[in-house]
């Protein structure tokens, strides 16, 4: 909840203040003191960096006074539960904005709709599998824009802003402006079945029929990786927000989290016994079901099984609110728990059931109570307290942008673009300090060159003592260049370091035990007699 | 039940009326901040990268000798006033707003001014210049002939001494100056006759200076490589430094009063304390040839100084190398340098005869800025320190156009040091420890240190 009411006391408000600093303190009160001896200069700078971080974190839990919303709930009294209220009866007690946002779409004629909303929740992006697109201004019951492509529509997602979206198609995926105009067709992603967009670095991801994995950089266009799985066609890719990692679901039960630059996944878990559904992350926990009628909750940080809680069919789609919430869609059903992440929910929080539809793709609206879903009867959209967060921060994301702030947004956005290489599944890697000492980089870089050297001698370079001149093929310059630079470089700590691992490998050969027949006073006849035998 | 859903009023988060600003709610929650490290990062890195795009530090370059500048002057009580002295004599006041000569005496003295210093006291425009010509000039701007008329400016006081002058300094907020030449003199403003003389050893002085905090004290060096400090109470010297290479200019920190830099003839610029001065405090390097001048700022933090590899540079004095380097192909060997006296600007007299005004920090603008936008700098600069360890980042934020002679003799002299590094070493290594200690780079270039 947002600032603490005026009948508590001063120690109680401390202490409140003291639990809520943990949030910003992001690791650096833990954060593990270098066992070396420090100079007083540094030990100095060291302590007042500590306290700085210290002071901005108090200050980050004090100005939490300043957010003016507070959250949704929705409590039983008395013999009731949650999950028995019906969306009617909620929208008897609320107020008529938060009633109207439960609605229902009927679009029978196109097929499961796959939807998605926009990043600060405002606009509603629809995708009947025979070809219907539509956005929606879903509050105000705005159309944005609609069209029909006439193929197969298996997946849509926004891009940056509400200004482009991506839709996967029969054969290629394609781009469209907000007026519904086609932008791009993208050749490179072959059949797509499930579409990702990394936001900070402006990849869309897309996984396929033919198993791969594809990145593609959408300012410039260059396609930045494209991995073969191996595991067949995937159906299921969702982003990881906390590290822009990409879990994509297998066929054969495994989820597999992908980097752009890296051919190999960063991990792969097996999690069902059948094919992959649905995969939900947020950043700390990630939720799968499988075929088999199983929901698992993992921790995505540890990479281990947390919970396993069973459904009735298995659910076909997942998501997880801002605020923890997991719903998931299984057939008619949608199932909403609340605390099922942390801890082991025993019954769901809320439930909705639509008759004869069969619920495609599950989503939580950004900063609204709100979980829409569309079905094979078009798309729905209810009501769940306490799903959305209360608090935006409008310089993420703004519902209620201009189109002057949405313009600065998107260059601010493109100006602090991250490269590709940067996703890690740790993402706070940058900075940290490399834990080895200075010696053991320089060994290994010298190991390194030791190494190169070697294999350049053994391939004939180093002939005659001069590096051969030679003048056909391509880049004979720079490659003449490279190999003198090789030759020719020596520095003072090269030499040191060298010396050193000379001296460390006479050490190991001195301190290793002689056989004994090979000690004492006859020892060097018998080193005589192994030289003389060969 | 009890139920409360979300929902949130367009008027509390859209502005009333047109001549409002937007607002804009703040979460500083992390978990709606992904990716915060990466993000900064690729902040800090346009941060550097815009850095070095706004770095045009040269303003204006000032005409009007005819000969190389030898001796500069800035004046305490007004920044836009800087008179300058040239070889042939001539010695002009300049005006750095307008960036014109207001006034000028085409032979004030017979060959090259040595050295130039403000008088302090009610008139802001009196000022003393010498030269080789064994005399002393006093000047009064108001007093004299202007510029445009035909009269050529006479001093208000003309002395003369019995050797050619080098140099010339003023006391803080007495009528007393001191002069260099075979030996320092102290003079009277209003008695040709020097009051006393300080001596210790027998060779030229090349500059002298008077400490403007400390007022008692002045420093002197001299051509036997040798830097004496004199304590004016005593009228005697109180101790004689000697370094391995003469030094050609001495200037004391504004802030710290013990506390001198000196421009050595062996490329390095050195900053002592007065009391302790077996070993230099730091040293600085990064000129590839003589430094001929150099000048704190006001803040006491930061020195500029001018050598004869025809660059200016700039320093933090806690650091071992420049922060900057200035440098054009009209601008040749640099014989003084000033930091004016808002810390803003920095200038530089040359052979060339030209008069240099430059930023003193390149990418800085000058002009009021608004809350934002000092805010948005504040942030940059915050970031670029935070990250300029890494890799990407300190590669921008060092990049530097250096002149190819400078980078030429910068890689032959490093080559040449860590030869006779690696000499040393080896030596080092084939003898009984013990038998070649290493000394302190910071006590090597001192010789000696006597007190009287």
């Amino acid at each position: 909840r947002g600032a603490g009411d005026g009948g508590e006391s001063a120690d109680e408000l401390a202490l409140e203040i003291k639990q809520r600093t943990v949030k910003y303190q992001r690791g650096a009160a833990g954060a593990a003191e270098s066992k070396k001896v420090r100079s007083a200069k540094e030990k100095a700078t060291a302590d007042h960096a500590r306290r700085r971080q210290a002071e901005a974190a108090e200050a980050a839990a004090r100005s939490e006074v300043l957010l003016t919303e507070t959250g949704g709930y929705l409590e039983a009294e008395g013999m009731e539960r949650t999950f028995k209220f019906t969306q009617k009866q909620l929208a008897e007690n609320v107020d008529i904005s938060s009633a109207s946002k439960i609605f229902d779409l009927k679009l029978g004629d196109f097929g499961p709709y796959a939807i998605d909303y926009s990043g600060d929740g405002r606009r509603l992006l629809l995708g009947g599998r025979k070809g219907h697109l539509a956005t929606v201004d879903w509050r105000n019951a705005k159309l944005g824009c609609e069209l029909h492509v006439r193929e197969t529509v298996r997946d849509v997602c926004w891009l940056h802003n509400e200004m482009l979206f991506a839709v996967a198609q029969k054969k290629y995926a394609y781009i469209y402006d907000h007026t519904g105009a086609e932008v791009h067709c993208l050749r490179k992603h072959e059949e797509p079945t499930a579409l990702g967009f990394l936001q900070h670095h402006f990849l869309l991801a897309s996984t396929g029929m033919n198993g791969r994995v594809v990145y593609q950089d959408v300012t410039e266009g260059k396609v930045v990786g494209e991995h073969r799985s191996g595991f067949g066609p995937a159906h299921v890719l969702r982003v990881n927000p906390y590290n822009a990692v990409v879990h994509v679901g297998h066929g054969n039960g495994t989820v597999t989290l992908w980097a752009p630059q890296q051919s190999q996944p960063l991990a792969k878990l097996l999690c069902h016994k059948g094919p992959v559904q649905a995969v939900a992350v947020d950043g700390v926990h990630m939720a799968t079901s499988g075929l088999d009628g199983q929901v698992k909750v993992w921790d995505v940080r540890a990479l281990r099984v947390l919970h396993e809680y069973a459904t009735a069919r298995p659910a076909q789609s997942l998501d997880i609110s801002q605020r923890g919430l997991l719903a998931a869609g299984c057939g008619p059903h949608v199932v909403v728990w609340k605390d099922a992440l942390a801890t082991c929910a025993g019954s769901p929080y809320m439930r909705r059931m639509l008759p004869a539809t069969s619920v495609q793709s599950l989503r939580f609206a950004p900063y609204e109570d709100v979980l829409g879903y569309g079905h094979s009867g078009g798309m729905s959209s209810m009501l769940v307290p306490g799903a959305g967060e209360p608090n935006f921060d409008a310089l993420v994301a703004n519902p209620f942008q201009t189109a002057k702030q949405r313009q600065e947004a998107e260059v601010k956005l493109l100006l602090d673009k991250l490269p590709a290489d940067t996703i890690q599944l740790d993402p706070t890697f940058i900075g940290r300090l490399d834990p080895r000492s200075q010696a053991e980089i320089q060994r290994e870089r010298l190991g390194d060159e030791r190494a190169r050297y070697a294999e350049n001698k053994a391939g004939g370079m180093y002939r005659d003592g001069a590096a051969r001149n030679r003048t056909k093929g391509r880049n004979s310059t720079a490659k003449r260049y490279n190999r003198k630079r090789q030759t020719n470089v020596t520095d003072l700590k090269k030499l040191q370091e060298l010396e050193r691992m000379e001296r460390d490998m006479r050490q190991a050969a001195a301190s290793k035990p002689r056989p004994a027949h090979e000690a004492g006073a006859l020892g060097s006849f018998y080193a005589e007699k192994a030289r003389l035998d060969g | 039940m009890k139920v409360k859903a979300l929902s949130r009023s367009t008027a509390d988060y859209t502005r009333e009326t047109k001549s409002d600003i937007q607002r804009l709610p703040r979460n500083v929650d992390p978990a709606l901040h992904p990716l915060e490290r990466a993000r900064e990062y690729k902040r800090a890195l346009n941060a550097a990268k815009l850095e070095r795009m706004f770095a045009k530090p040269f303003l204006a370059s000032l005409t009007g000798h005819v000969d190389g500048i030898y001796s500069m002057a800035k004046n305490p009580w007004d920044l836009d006033l800087i008179t300058t002295g040239s070889g042939d004599g001539e010695i002009r006041m300049w005006s750095l707003s307008n960036q014109e000569t207001l006034w000028r005496v085409p032979s004030a003295h017979r060959g090259i001014v040595k050295g130039v210093c403000n008088v302090p006291g009610g008139e802001t425009d009196r000022f003393l210049s010498v030269g080789v010509d064994k005399m002393v000039k006093v000047w009064s701007r108001t007093e004299s002939a202007a510029v445009a008329g035909d009269a050529t400016p006479e001093p208000a006081a003309t002395y003369s001494g019995k050797h050619a002058f080098s140099g010339v300094d003023h006391h803080r907020n007495r009528p007393l100056f001191a002069t260099s030449s075979s030996l320092v003199e102290v003079w009277d403003v209003n008695r040709s006759e020097p009051v006393s003389n300080l001596t210790w050893g027998a060779d030229t002085t090349n500059t002298v200076r008077m400490n403007q905090t400390e007022v008692n004290v002045l420093a002197s060096c001299g051509t036997d490589r040798s830097i004496i400090l004199y304590d004016l109470r005593t009228s005697s010297p109180l101790a004689k430094l000697i370094m391995t290479l003469s030094t050609n200019a001495i200037a004391w920190n504004p802030m710290e009063a013990f506390m001198f830099a000196t421009a050595s003839e062996d490329h390095n610029v050195y900053t002592f304390d007065m009391r302790r001065m077996d070993h230099a405090v730091n040293v600085l390097r990064d000129h590839v040839s003589a430094v001929m001048d150099v000048d704190y700022s006001p803040t006491g933090s930061e020195l500029v100084s001018g050598g004869y590899d025809r660059s200016v540079r700039l320093w933090d004095i806690k650091r071992g190398h420049s922060r900057d380097i200035y440098h054009t192909k009209r601008m040749q060997r640099v014989f003084c340098v000033k930091y004016t006296l808002d810390n803003k600007y920095v200038l530089s007299g040359s052979d060339d005869s030209n008069l240099r005004l430059w930023r003193a920090r390149a990418s800085e603008r000058v002009g009021a800025k608004s809350n934002r936008e000092r805010a948005t700098l504040e942030y940059a600069e915050k970031l670029k320190d935070r990250y300029k360890y890494l890799p990407e980042v300190r590669r921008v934020l060092r990049q530097r156009n250096v002149p190819s002679a400078v980078k030429r003799a910068s890689s032959t002299k490093q080559d040449m040091l860590q030869s006779r590094k690696r000499k040393e070493e080896n030596q080092r290594k084939n003898s009984k420890p013990g038998a070649n200690p290493r000394v302190a780079e910071r006590k090597k270039a001192v010789i000696g240190v006597t007190t009287k």
